[in-house]
């Protein structure tokens, strides 16, 4: 019994305003019904324009995805009552979509997979209800924010390879600066189709609405999956029904049946024209297109000689990947600065932005790349340049430098080697690993102000009686 | 005093032979004389308002002159009501693009026209707030649904006023009550703030006194509005420029469709009096046929009704119409609507409901779209041969109020105005003569755009008929 599945996926747009009306788009943490006007109210008489910045965005997407761009699409109305829906319908693109077809490779467990996209069209957000003691409340400040929708084909075989395949579409929506796609903020939506598949024949879909976390992707499908094995074995029907889930529960709801589903009635929207993108117009987006992650990717393996698993890691946000891209560029050896941005400044990036200036991670590398400082220098300097807001450049002079002065290596080796008798012993004996634990006892008693290779040096003089 | 018109109060104010003030005292006269009886206002300004608000504007090109706004344009000073219980108490928030205009030329907004409920019908008896009564003769009905406005017009309480017409409602009342009125280009006058009823359909135009007048109100009111998406992008003209009584060398189509038999004998004769006059001015009475006219009801049906549906969706009982509580969302809403809608708006969201559901979609609405374009085809190739197209506006005279109970007969008194409405033309009807003693309107229909040609067309028969 087979798994197949398929996504509807909405990703609200980064555009300044919304995508009929000029109200600001960003209604996060907006006091409720700030960001209003006639247009996103559906008052009578107003009407809607369509903002230029929002199929631009859209159009960003559906190139990266390699998808044919319709050069002439259309809006629709899809009609339904809703206290949350102030028009009584929204408008979406129904007939034309704005681009149909395209693809998204992407890996699973070191496998390449690719998921082909049926249709990627524009619609608009609607409302919010708050349900409170007093009664339901309605939010209007997320009508009519700009939602690109990304339907794919139902090639997805998996709960994880669903999960893995919108944790990848999330990567690429953040590096094409079209979203920050954040589930947690509903900025990224998803709906999913699923169906159990028996001897090759195709089964009945369910769908699973409003998944708002990777977690919910997964688990969802796999409770949806176990639901649909579990009826097809006792030799029942699959109904075709939309699910919703309660993430708290991990419990699927039953939301309608197909006899409650509804008769959307679309029509072309007479307020608006048909939505042209010639190939000029095409050409602009094009030109101004972010470097999608996959070539991003390749670059920096071919460039740098970073390994894959580096730079996917390095990829999940496009700001860290602006961010090593900086370091790289101005330090003797990318590689390693991919090792300072994940494990040594990564425990520290908790935020949207960069815990520590590039520049000031560069003069730290550099410092250390060209033997002025010691690595546990460079982390005790990087943990106070981060917690303390103190600048890299400053707290480099005030590090005392390198101990190298041969006299003071030679006591300290010979402190060493007076402590830890056993060691010498056995080193002696032939366990030349007891090197390495004499050379640490070295570094931190000199407080890592020692050079290791140096300390190594010298411990080996004195070791083999010099 | 004779009732004036816009023009000549226009240069009775240049000409210092009468104070604002005078005109806006007699205006209130009639109104207080007539306006019990034929009750074309729902809302009107109080006179000593009206007369500071309108000596604030002396200074402009309308210099303060008044104007009636039919009730379904948004206007700031008065509630905007659609005739409709659902909006008894609405006042917009916004002023629709054509008011703004009319007010930035110096006129100011004398109140709101009664109409049918949300501009359906063609008597002004679906008005929820009562019928208005025809000032020719109270006992018949003044056309509609700007019945308001014509009424107002010809009883000499208004000198001017704007109307909506989306399959006749401009032109059939002022053929009714013996004024002009002009149906503009679709796209030509900016639609923002006029209250949908069927979005593709609507055009705001002019009710006046005379041809002069709506040249004069149409150079106000029309180009390019980047608020509507629908608009034409046409800079301003000034339409009074070149405004000559001309019919010379102009070829005049009459579609035989346009003068059936059942007009009866004495309408006929009055078009054969028209035809005469325009030979006399030098014009060609060009017989042909327009072989789809039969088609344009029920394609008008279909599609405005499909529009509305989705149009009045927003009449919900949740913000700020009408609310019926009850329990559960769903129940308010079906309540609201049923309390708040009259029997000619459920008929016809019912019946375009009907046509957009699936599996009707494409045998009614679907069909309706290609037969209008069909009609808009037969249209421009009747214009290869003749420069305007001419007939009665409407079938007959004013007829009783009740007289057409049943909505088929109501719908037959739109047959020649709705052809030119599905494919975008403009229009004007202009007094033609009198039918059983009653006002009988002349309709000249001319290619898109083709305003400058059609009302110096409409001045030379305005003249010749009067």
């Amino acid at each position: 019994m087979d798994v197949v599945i398929g996504l509807e996926i909405h990703v609200q747009l980064l555009t300044r305003t919304k995508l009929f009306c000029s109200c600001r788009a960003d209604y996060f943490a907006a006091p409720p019904n700030t960001l209003t006007c006639p247009v996103c109210l559906g008052l009578p008489g107003a009407l809607p324009v369509l903002n230029k910045k929002a199929v631009e965005l859209a159009l960003r997407v559906a190139l990266a995805l390699g998808a044919e761009v319709q050069e002439v699409s259309q809006f629709d109305r899809k009609n339904y009552f809703y206290p949350d829906l102030p028009k009584g319908y929204q408008i979406t693109q129904r007939a034309v979509p704005l681009a149909r077809g395209g693809a998204l490779t992407f890996r699973l467990a070191g496998q390449e997979r690719t998921v082909r996209v049926r249709e990627l069209h524009l619609e608009e957000d609607a409302g919010k209800l708050i349900h409170t003691e007093r009664g339901t409340l309605i939010d209007f400040n997320r009508c009519g924010v700009p939602l690109v929708e990304i339907v794919t084909e139902p090639d997805l075989r998996s709960p994880q390879e669903a999960r893995e395949f919108l944790r990848a579409l999330r990567t690429l929506l953040r590096h094409l600066r079209v979203s920050t796609a954040d589930m947690e903020k509903g900025e990224l939506r998803c709906d999913a189709n699923i169906s159990v598949s028996v001897d090759g024949r195709p089964g009945t879909k369910t769908e699973i609405k409003n998944l708002n976390s990777f977690k919910a992707v997964e688990r969802a499908l796999q409770a949806a999956a176990e639901h649909q094995r579990a009826l097809l074995s006792r030799g029942e029907r699959v109904e075709q029904v939309t699910f919703g889930w309660d993430e708290g529960r991990e419990e699927l709801l039953l939301q309608r049946t197909k006899e409650e589903a509804h008769d959307y009635r679309y029509f072309p929207d007479p307020d608006l024209v048909p939505l042209v993108v010639d190939a000029m117009w095409l050409a602009q987006v094009q030109a101004a297109m972010p470097e999608p992650p996959w070539e991003r990717e390749a670059r920096w393996i071919r460039a740098f000689g970073l390994n894959p698993s580096e730079a996917e890691a390095l990829l999940v946000d496009p700001v860290r990947a602006d961010y090593f891209e900086e370091v790289a560029r101005a330090v003797p050896n990318p590689k390693a600065a991919a090792g300072w941005v994940l494990a040594e400044l990564g425990q520290y990036w908790t935020g949207d932005e960069p815990p520590l200036p590039a520049a000031d991670l560069v003069a730290l590398i550099r410092a250390v790349e060209e033997g002025r400082i010691t690595r546990p220098q460079a982390k005790e300097i990087l943990e106070k340049a981060v917690l303390e807001r103190t600048s890299v450049p400053v707290l480099l002079s005030a590090a005392g430098g390198v101990v190298r002065d041969e006299e003071a290596l030679r006591a300290l080796a010979e402190e060493v080697l007076r402590e830890n008798p056993q060691a010498v012993a056995d080193y002696r004996a032939g366990r030349t690993q007891a090197l390495g634990f004499l050379v640490g006892q070295a570094l931190r008693k000199a407080q890592g102000r020692a050079d290791p290779k140096r300390l190594a040096h010298v411990l080996q003089t004195l070791l083999s009686g010099g | 005093m004779t009732p004036l018109d816009l023009s000549e109060a226009l240069r009775a104010l240049e000409e210092k032979r009468l104070s604002l003030s005078a005109i806006v005292d007699e205006l209130f006269r009639v109104i207080s004389e007539r306006e019990p009886t034929v009750r074309a206002f729902l809302t009107l300004a109080d006179k000593e308002e009206l007369k500071a608000q309108a000596s604030a504007q002396k200074e402009k090109p309308l210099r303060g002159l008044p104007i009636a706004v039919k009730d379904n344009i948004c206007t700031v000073e008065f509630p905007t009501t659609c005739a409709s219980k659902l909006l008894e108490r609405y006042r917009s928030p916004f002023e629709a693009t054509a008011v703004a205009r009319l007010k930035a030329a110096g006129m100011v907004v004398q109140g709101k026209t009664n109409l049918d409920e949300f501009a359906m019908g063609s008597s002004t008896e679906n008005s929820a707030f009562g019928p208005t009564r025809n000032p020719w003769d109270p006992e018949r009905v003044p056309g509609g649904s700007s019945g308001g406005s014509a009424a107002a017009v010809a009883a000499g309480e208004a000198l001017a006023a704007l109307g909506s017409d989306t399959g006749g409602s401009v032109r059939q009342p002022a053929a009714l009550c013996g004024v002009v009125g002009l149906r503009p280009t679709y796209g030509l006058v900016s639609r923002y703030g006029l209250v949908a009823f069927a979005s593709s359909l609507d055009t705001i135009g002019p009710l006046t006194r005379s041809v002069r007048d709506a040249a004069l109100l149409l150079s106000v009111i029309a180009g390019h509005d980047p608020k509507d998406s629908t608009s034409l992008p046409v800079p301003p003209q000034d339409y009074t420029q070149g405004l000559r009584p001309s019919l010379a060398g102009l070829r005049l189509g009459l579609p035989v469709e346009y003068v059936p038999k059942e007009l009866g004998p004495e309408v006929l004769a009055l078009v054969e009096r028209w035809c005469a006059t325009i030979e006399e001015l030098g014009g060609q009475v060009v017989r042909l046929s327009l072989p789809l006219t039969e088609y344009a009801l029920p394609t008008y049906y279909l599609i405005a009704s499909a529009e509305a549906s989705a149009n009045l969706a927003r009449y919900d009982g949740v913000r700020y119409t009408l609310r019926v509580p009850a329990e559960g969302v769903g129940e308010m809403i079906a309540q609201s609507r049923a309390l708040g809608f009259g029997r000619e708006v459920k008929r016809r969201i019912a019946l375009g409901t009907f046509a957009l559901s699936a599996g009707y979609y494409d045998q009614y609405y679907g069909k309706a779209q290609r037969v209008r374009t069909l009609i808009a085809q037969e249209f421009a190739e009747a214009f290869q041969r003749v420069d305007l197209i001419f007939g009665p506006t409407s079938p007959t005279p004013a007829f009783r109020l009740g007289e057409k109970a049943d909505p088929l007969s109501m719908y037959l008194s739109d047959l020649f105005t709705i052809p030119s409405a599905l494919a975008g033309l403009p229009a004007i009807s202009i007094p033609g003569g009198r039918v059983d003693g009653l006002p009988f309107g002349l309709q000249l229909i001319g290619p898109r755009l083709s305003e400058a040609r059609l009302l110096s067309a409409a001045l030379a028969l305005e003249e010749a008929l009067r």
